[in-house]
């Protein structure tokens, strides 16, 4: 018998079709042009190939509706943190004006000089620039991965995508064999010579 | 035989107040109310059930759905006495019905004769207070066959030559084995080790009202939304209520044990969610918070009869904090392993349990399993080998390629216990109740690290044998984060060197009980919640003896 595994399984499609449904989304804490930056530094960390990245993943919708909830305390850290990524962006490539104006090349190349300045997940905090705090980058890196990865239930992974990209199968149950090594395993002998 | 939930009130003197609902806690409410006592259980955590739990990572980890919260409840952390500690979250404990059972790993090992006796076996370890148990595994036998019983173990008997002695099979066959089982299972053959299926308090085959595990992988951090994990919320805590004489009582926030002028616990204070307080009175208290606060609140209801804490003559509520000591490795491998489905561990060996110091130059033991334990976030975060990207194509490209390819071998064994490595309360920090924070003060003994390096380089090994195309481990370093809670109030024959006695009464107050990890004398070799729930078993008998000849009371 299997308690509760109806109610189960009926949730998680609930909590699976809301994340599907195509509503016009309106954000609860960043402005248009906010969310533009962090869509934009959110696909340099997952970026998009032949599969989906943080911007598939709907990961700005997660991090607005984050802030705006269980991390409201990083808010402000977002606040300081993308007017001056722009204002980094501007002075290393002069004429651009804003990240998500530079060129996928352009962006990498500033989270880069970020990262050897010290930026960055886990890395120490160095001569770090003062347009950009280290603890923006290695929030929003987090943010961007909880965004990506999480079960749909808790607000992002829109579509399942960042488990497309990890081979997680949405599944929640699962019979053996799961994988490649454990197919043809014909079950459990004692070794030929026991020996205490 | 349903006679519905009762409830007493606060000023009903109850048979046993019991501080804690989790591995100890739930078995001594189950059996003390199974015996026909009268109980209240006070439970600082919530009352979730299986519908509550979630495979929300965030919600569960990250905001502490089913554990101790460090912002309303900070701890502080030293290396030793002579420093100031400082805040950073040093233990982790499970706080809801059920306690850490809901979100463990569900490793189910029975401790050894050995655990029980080492002390006579090699004698003293300077530096250390290294001692035997007053209770032998004879002892213990019955009740760890209870224990498997009762709540429902999977495994199989007699496939470790390393296994004690053990009157009856396990109740059901093991869980399905993993590839990373596997991979493990014959590499550690090839290598002359003793490989076998794991004892997991996991359903391998349906009860009445729970499910058998479906393998969702969503195990060790969660609590159990189908009722397979062996918990106390999905076993004992329900038996508990159904007999019609035990409340369980969530959000409750023990502060206090008070005592009468005569030196005996008259029940129980404490603070319910909205912050006003109770006192829970009755004829005799148990203790069964956990190894942290189980000596904290001993500590927090010192009084003028009992200065240094409650049942403290010894000195010693706090001390010898043993957490097991652990070492990691990793392996990739070239397909697909899937180690995501399916619980943690599959296979285990024992062949390490008790080495020869001559030969390896360490005391001790321990156990090697083979586990997948990371959820997507956790592996992007810190599952990857050393030195890949963490942004970008190459970020995304290993996360691609190495999350169904990945395992890892979990070395688990013995801490020696230390008096100045203990649990205390912080001068200075205090909770969001106002109460002085835990503080711990630990550094590993230097043989535990010995150990640790032999047996993560047996860990690379294995997984050499195994074939995995990359492999790498965790530095063997000093531990800052205790997960085992052990010891920190030990049984004892021996009122001034220990805090309980074989009946887990202690030695300073008559009514007064303790029962869960505090009260371990060695850690074992790395799996004790199976043995505090033998303990459980074993203290409710005692204690119900002592009941029925009146020993308790006034």
């Amino acid at each position: 018998m299997q308690a509760q595994w109806p109610s189960l399984v009926a949730a998680a499609q609930h909590a699976h079709q809301a994340v599907q449904s195509k509503q016009p989304v309106k954000f609860e804490v960043f402005t248009s042009e906010q969310a533009r930056e962090v869509e934009a530094i959110a696909a340099r960390i997952i970026p998009t190939d032949e599969l989906p990245g943080a911007t598939e993943a709907g990961v700005v919708y997660f991090i607005d509706h984050a802030l705006k909830t269980f991390a409201s305390d990083t808010l402000a850290l977002y606040q300081k943190g993308l007017p001056g990524m722009n204002d980094l962006t501007a002075e290393m490539f002069p004429g651009v004006v804003r990240f998500s104006a530079a060129t996928p090349e352009q962006q990498d190349k500033i989270l880069k000089a970020l990262e050897e300045e010290g930026h960055g997940p886990k890395a120490p905090t160095r001569r770090a620039s003062t347009m950009v705090t280290p603890d923006f980058l290695q929030t929003i890196w987090a943010h961007t991965i909880f965004g990506f990865l999480v079960d749909p239930e808790g607000g992002g992974n829109r579509d399942y995508a960042g488990w497309k990209v990890i081979g997680r199968d949405p599944a929640h149950s699962f019979l053996p064999p799961f994988g490649f090594y454990d197919k043809d395993y014909p079950g459990w002998q004692p070794a030929e010579t026991e020996k205490k | 035989m349903s006679q519905g939930k009762v409830t007493y009130k606060t000023s009903d003197e109850v048979d046993f107040v019991i501080v804690g609902s989790g591995a100890a806690g739930g078995v001594l409410a189950k059996e003390l109310s199974s015996n026909g006592f009268k109980v209240v259980v006070l439970e600082q955590g919530p009352y979730l059930t299986e519908a509550d739990f979630t495979h929300d990572e965030l919600k569960v980890m990250n905001r502490h759905l089913l554990t101790n919260d460090p912002r309303r409840q900070p701890t502080t952390f030293r290396k030793s006495p002579q420093d100031k500690a400082k805040t950073q979250q040093s233990v982790l404990y499970g706080r809801c019905v059920g306690g850490s059972s809901v979100h463990f790993t569900a490793n189910f090992w029975r401790f050894h004769e050995i655990d029980f006796m080492e002390r006579s076996k090699i004698g003293e370890i300077p530096g250390t207070g290294f001692a035997d148990w007053p209770v032998r595994y004879a002892d213990l036998e019955p009740y760890y066959t209870k224990v498997e019983w009762e709540i429902g173990v999977s495994g199989l008997a007699g496939a470790s030559p390393f296994d004690p002695p053990r009157s009856k099979p396990y109740p059901m066959p093991p869980l399905p084995v993993k590839g990373s089982g596997v991979l493990f299972e014959r590499a550690s053959r090839k290598l002359g080790y003793h490989p076998y299926p794991a004892p997991m308090a996991i359903l391998s085959q349906s009860r009445p009202g729970r499910s058998a595990c479906v393998n969702c992988g969503f195990c060790l951090g969660f609590g159990c939304e189908v009722g397979a994990k062996s918990t106390s919320l999905s076993t004992v805590i329900r038996m508990a209520e159904r007999t019609g004489k035990c409340e369980i009582r969530p959000n409750c926030y023990v502060h206090r044990i008070e005592v009468d002028k005569n030196g005996r616990a008259t029940g129980a204070a404490y603070f319910d969610a909205q912050r006003n307080t109770h006192l829970q009175k009755a004829k005799a208290v148990i203790l069964s918070a956990n190894g942290a606060e189980t000596p904290r609140l001993l500590l927090l209801s010192a009084n003028n009869a009992f200065p240094h804490g409650l049942a403290n003559s010894s000195g010693l509520v706090g001390k010898y904090l043993m957490p097991n000591s652990a070492a990691l490795a990793y392996g990739v491998f070239d397909e697909p392993l899937n180690d995501y489905k399916g619980f943690a561990v599959s296979r285990i060996f024992q062949d390490f349990y008790e080495m020869d110091e001559k030969k390896v130059g360490f005391y001790g033991g321990g156990g090697l399993d083979a586990r997948f334990d990371f959820t997507p976030i956790n592996f992007a975060m810190g599952g990857l080998p050393p030195g890949t990207p963490r942004w970008g194509k190459d970020f995304k490209k290993a996360l691609s390629q190495n999350f169904t390819r990945t395992m890892q071998i979990f070395c688990h064994g013995t801490s020696l216990a230390v008096e100045t490595n203990s649990f205390s309360l912080d001068p200075d920090v205090k909770d969001a109740w106002g109460l002085p924070a835990l503080r711990m003060t630990f550094r590993d003994h230097p043989n535990d690290l010995k150990m640790m390096e032999w047996m993560k380089d047996r860990a690379m090994e294995i997984l050499d044998a195994a074939g995995a195309k990359t492999k790498w481990h965790q530095p063997v370093t000093e531990q800052q984060f205790a997960v085992h809670l052990l010891g920190t109030c030990r049984m004892g024959a021996d009122a001034k060197t220990s805090v309980i006695n074989a009946d887990h009464r202690t030695h300073d107050v008559a009514n007064l009980f303790l029962c869960d990890g505090s009260s371990l004398v060695t850690s074992g070799r790395g799996q004790p919640t199976m043995t505090i729930q033998a303990l459980a078993y074993r203290a409710a008998d005692r204690i119900t003896a002592l009941a029925k000849s009146g020993d308790l009371a006034g």
